[in-house]
């Protein structure tokens, strides 16, 4: 058997080296790849490995990493662009939607820009500021991109060599506080679809719906929701551009309530739009209105109120119970 | 095309007018101000006397002459028309070049064909070089498109209009290039606005770094929109080059030989692997920054009237007629030419369909996306609803 247990950040670093062994156009690049693996080591020996001509060591300069990245993409490269820190965007916002997402349609389709972007985002590791935003409603929101997060190590592994091979800009987001946990990686096994939500827990009282970091979160609340004798589903939507509705309708129209966490702010966030296209599909299936636990509309506060601002155990359970009582 | 100047105008820039006593001010006590004019390289002087620079030495054939004298002519008549077009409400919006025919069909001239050219929004002669069809050109200002050529039959990409965007992009591909081991070489318009973009200073940056071969063609035409040059920058736009660790080099972007020299020599030396230059033409935008555009409220009738004087093609046909190496009838092809090109460019126009409403959702994504399938399938069906109605 090809499956071994592997921390998150290593099966994404083995994934980058299969992608690079792979297609000799696939390119590493971003600020502090190459010699020191990157800040969180998930480029660690490529550089040894496959030179300084496929891994990068950039400029400190996020808008020239993405702007150059588009050019690579033009002339035939896949780039895998590392930005360091998810506040770390900002400055390559503009390349990253004014120019990446819409060159394909501009082009009516004549060119394509296989750029991935690489975001080790969110907190709970104690960071300072800039070091743990949520950013993805920000980039969900512009059509061209596509974005998604994985959970866990096997998909950690399997989705970044998906989102290699996709012709469309993806931007991946990795949950820097699980970079730790580790999973089973079945490196022979057959991925599903990159844009396919998992159902990582079955259950059929009510419907947990996460993505990257907070899905671990939910499933501990179903867990101590379970010593409660409630049996909570949770649904790994692994993508937050395209959203996989059909997989999320399903669970709902079997529990008949949903609550969305995640941990970037709730107002106009990712839970907001799948609130609302939730009312849509499930109108007539829904004991409660769906309910959105998250960040608050402030700046991501300093690291020793980050516990406040997360969603831990208590808040997603709370919601559980106030859905409950519907 | 520009408004002549009015007694009402001369109040505007009275009263917006520290700005310019100040400039005038600074520039006595700068001896290189970002509009003075020092170290120009020129090869062929406004009276249309030909002259020697000891780095860029050239010797078209009159036959490359008269094909540089026919491109500009070509370039400005389709320019005039996609103005007229505009004022005719064909077009949404035209961003003319006249005035910077010759540091367009100058630098277009000098690059190969595998090599590749990322262009700003007002790079109509060196589409035009290119070999792009110039009616292509008008159909983002028509509105029905956002590009209208496929970048890579021409290796000139779209147009880009948000500012300096492009010069990574080009920077980036210049990269590619020389990973590949290839020896084209890839050029970034932009505009002295630019200039002052971080994107602009990130590519220079880049691709000094890895010594890309990439060469910066900025055409400073002295205005970005309403802000002088001189707002863009406190040094000569060229000298700005040297802090990066590349060459710059100011030419007269009114001298097609100079234009076509220089980038040849910059081409030439990004092609052998000695990495990017930065070529800084000093021209004039004769016209609007574009259509929508009133530079009566900012710029002074005297200033143009000089610049006319540098006009790129009458200095060019001077040459020409005064070394007889065009004719009457060659000449007078040439307009002949340039009446059916605006022709065809004013037929291709007002023929120009308006794309299907379904165009909305096509080619948003590569490999598609399920939110636009859905959508795509939802107005399709909203759009059917009246089909029955329609057919009673």
């Amino acid at each position: 058997m090809a499956a071994t247990k592997m921390p998150l950040a290593k099966a994404l670093n083995e994934s980058l080296r299969k992608a690079m062994e792979d297609n000799p156009k696939v390119l590493v690049m971003g600020e502090d790849v190459g010699k020191l693996g990157g800040v969180f080591r998930i480029t660690d020996g490529l550089q040894k490995d496959f030179g300084e001509d496929r891994v990068i060591d950039t400029p400190l300069a996020e808008s020239g990493i993405i702007g150059t990245a588009i050019g690579l993409a033009l002339r035939g490269y896949r780039p895998v662009a590392e930005i360091q820190f998810d506040g770390f965007v900002f400055p390559a916002y503009d390349q990253i939607v004014t120019q990446l997402a819409k060159m394909h349609a501009r082009a009516l389709g004549k060119v394509k820009v296989p750029v991935v972007i690489r975001i080790p985002y969110a907190g709970g590791i104690g960071a300072v500021e800039h070091h743990s935003e949520s950013p993805e409603a920000l980039f969900a929101h512009v059509a061209g991109l596509k974005c998604v997060s994985p959970s866990n190590s096997s998909d950690a592994y399997w989705m970044m060599q998906q989102a290699i091979e996709s012709d469309d800009p993806v931007i991946f987001f990795e949950p820097k506080r699980r970079y730790w946990d580790k999973g089973e990686v079945d490196t022979a096994a057959i991925p599903g679809p990159l844009h396919t939500a998992r159902v990582a827990r079955q259950g059929g009282d009510l419907t947990l719906a996460a993505y990257g970091p907070m899905v671990k979160t939910c499933l501990e609340a179903a867990t101590a929701a379970a010593d409660e004798g409630r049996s909570l589903e949770v649904v790994d939507l692994r993508s937050m551009s395209p959203i996989d509705f059909d997989t999320l309708q399903r669970s709902v129209e079997k529990t008949g309530r949903l609550v969305v966490v995640h941990e970037a702010p709730v107002f106009l966030g990712t839970g907001s739009e799948i609130a609302a296209r939730i009312t849509e599909r499930c109108f007539y299936h829904l004991e409660a209105p769906v309910l959105r636990v998250g960040g608050f509309h402030a700046p991501y506060p300093p690291a020793r109120l980050e516990d406040e601002y997360l969603p831990g155990l208590d808040r997603v359970l709370d919601a559980v119970d106030r859905a409950l009582a519907y | 095309m520009t408004v002549e100047g009015t007694a009402a105008r001369s109040t505007t820039r009275r009263s917006g007018g520290t700005g310019k006593r100040a400039s005038a001010a600074r520039k006595k006590k700068t001896a290189t101000s970002a509009t003075a004019e020092p170290e120009l390289v020129q090869l062929l002087t406004p009276q249309g006397e030909r002259v020697e620079h000891p780095d860029y030495a050239i010797d078209p054939t009159p036959e490359e002459l008269r094909g540089l004298y026919r491109d500009m002519m070509l370039t400005r008549r389709f320019d005039a028309e996609a103005t007229a077009l505009q004022r005719q409400g064909e077009l949404g919006l035209w961003a003319s070049l006249l005035g910077q025919e010759a540091a367009q069909i100058g630098s277009a001239r000098a690059l190969h064909d595998d090599d590749y050219v990322f262009p700003t929004y007002r790079e109509h002669g060196v589409a035009w070089v290119r070999g792009v069809d110039p009616t292509n050109l008008l159909g983002m200002f028509r509105g029905v498109n956002h590009g209208g050529w496929d970048p890579n039959s021409n290796n000139f990409h779209l147009y880009t209009i948000v500012i300096g965007s492009q010069t990574l992009h080009a920077t980036g591909y210049a990269m590619g290039v020389a990973k590949d081991g290839a020896d084209s070489a890839v050029v970034a318009y932009f505009g002295d606005g630019a200039s002052s973009q971080g994107d602009v200073a990130e590519a220079f940056t880049f691709a000094a770094v890895y010594n890309a071969p990439v060469v910066f063609f900025c055409q400073n035409n002295q205005w970005a929109i309403s802000e002088p040059a001189e707002r863009q920058s406190r040094v000569p736009i060229y000298q700005r080059a040297a802090g990066f660790g590349f060459p710059g080099v100011r030419v007269d972007g009114n001298d097609v030989l100079a234009c076509l020299a220089v980038t040849k020599a910059a081409v030439e030396r990004a092609r052998s692997g000695q990495g990017p230059m930065l070529v800084e033409a000093f021209t004039y935008r004769m016209g609007a920054h574009t259509t929508s555009d009133d530079p009566t409220k900012y710029r002074r009738d005297e200033e143009r009237e000089a610049w006319e004087a540098k006009d790129p093609i009458l200095r060019l046909r001077t040459l020409l007629e005064k070394e007889k190496l065009a004719d009457k009838a060659f000449l007078d092809a040439v307009d002949e030419e340039s009446d059916a090109l605006a022709k065809r460019v004013r037929d291709a126009v007002r023929t120009m369909p308006n794309p299907d409403t379904m165009a909305i959702f096509e080619h948003v994504y590569a490999d598609g996306h399920a939110l636009v399938d859905e959508e795509r399938a939802q107005y399709a069906e909203y759009l059917a609803s009246f089909e029955p109605e329609e057919a009673k």
